[in-house]
């Protein structure tokens, strides 16, 4: 369990720290919010069953 | 920018181990049945899932607005469901077979990494994702998250099932999703009475306004295939993020974990 006290990123400034994860997490968010999500019809087929299969709200 | 590239390189491996551990069970166990309920809707007279809720969706909106239902079928155009039986939609989509196999499998690892960056970022505030076995924790919590709680109020449905309207749906799957991960939060990371009460009120909430429901449940799909596809959803998700926590753990561990000396070019 030592490894789990070493956090990434220790080192640089708490915000700096705190803003690039923020980063992270929104990007994640777009990602998903885009091919799961978005009402674009192209992107809704090709990513149809898929959607069906993450029990996102479809159609 | 080290962090925040670690931190995406992580997400990388990890989503694409578990999209593509997802993609296969989803060719095995969920994809099946989605056609199967296509038959039935197919022989429903078209698509008419996208049109139980009276407030239109962009896309029924080229239809001239159908009020609902079978009506749709005199309403779509014949050549396009002709020539394309899957198109859910007007629209581009991708060919059946393996085009639309292929095209599930690049939305799987997408989503994947997508989940991935969400998962790596919230764990890293609260001291990151140390080994595989606290990985699988972390992979429980985002299945109760992201498939369990919203699950609840909208379950997972097949195509010819009638739904509410999307928007409205999805606004309460995201605040689901959201209020469920603080209140999971509040309980795990703080040690206090008065807030892990708060926590399973915001968790209880959004079951209390309850998920937007159609008008009608009225549907052509069996009952039985239905429950089945539930079960292969849950199972199938449950399996994803278990693979995506422990992935991110191991990964994460090679990173922090045996190579200490180079622990602050990785800050």
């Amino acid at each position: 369990m030592t490894t789990a006290s070493v956090s990434l990123g220790a080192s640089v400034s708490s915000q700096s720290r705190f803003m690039q994860l923020a980063l992270v997490a929104l990007l994640g968010i777009f990602v998903v919010g885009f091919v799961g999500f978005s009402h674009i019809d192209a992107v809704h087929n090709a990513a149809h069953d898929y959607r069906h299969s993450m029990a996102f709200p479809c159609h | 920018m080290n962090l925040f590239r670690n931190v995406v390189f992580i997400a990388a491996i990890a989503g694409l181990v578990a999209g593509v551990v997802l993609a296969c069970l989803q060719a095995y166990a969920t994809v099946p049945l989605i056609l199967k309920a296509e038959v039935y809707e197919q022989a429903g007279g078209g698509h008419h899932h996208d049109h139980a809720a009276p407030a239109a969706t962009d896309s029924s909106a080229m239809s001239t607005a159908a009020p609902a239902g079978n009506a749709m079928s005199s309403a779509a155009p014949a050549p396009a469901e002709a020539a394309a039986p899957a198109a859910e939609d007007e629209g581009w989509a991708p060919a059946d077979g393996f085009e639309r196999f292929a095209f599930s499998v690049v939305a799987n690892i997408v989503t994947g990494i997508g989940f991935a960056l969400i998962l790596v970022a919230v764990s890293e505030f609260a001291g990151g994702i140390g080994n595989w076995r606290q990985g699988v924790f972390w992979g429980l919590a985002g299945f109760a998250v992201f498939t369990l709680a919203p699950g609840l109020g909208l379950p997972p449905e097949l195509p010819a099932m009638p739904a509410a309207d999307l928007t409205q749906r999805q606004i309460w799957w995201w605040a689901t999703v959201v209020a469920t991960a603080a209140g999971l939060g509040l309980i795990a990371f703080r040690k206090s009475l008065p807030l892990a009460i708060l926590a399973v009120l915001l968790i209880v909430a959004p079951h209390i306004v309850g998920a937007p429901q159609p008008d009608s449940f009225e549907t052509p799909i069996p009952e039985g295939l239905h429950h089945q596809f539930v079960v292969a959803v849950t199972v199938t998700n449950l399996v994803f993020w278990l693979v995506l926590g422990a992935v991110v753990g191991v990964v994460r561990g090679r990173f922090t974990g045996t190579a200490t000396s180079l622990r602050d070019s990785f800050a």
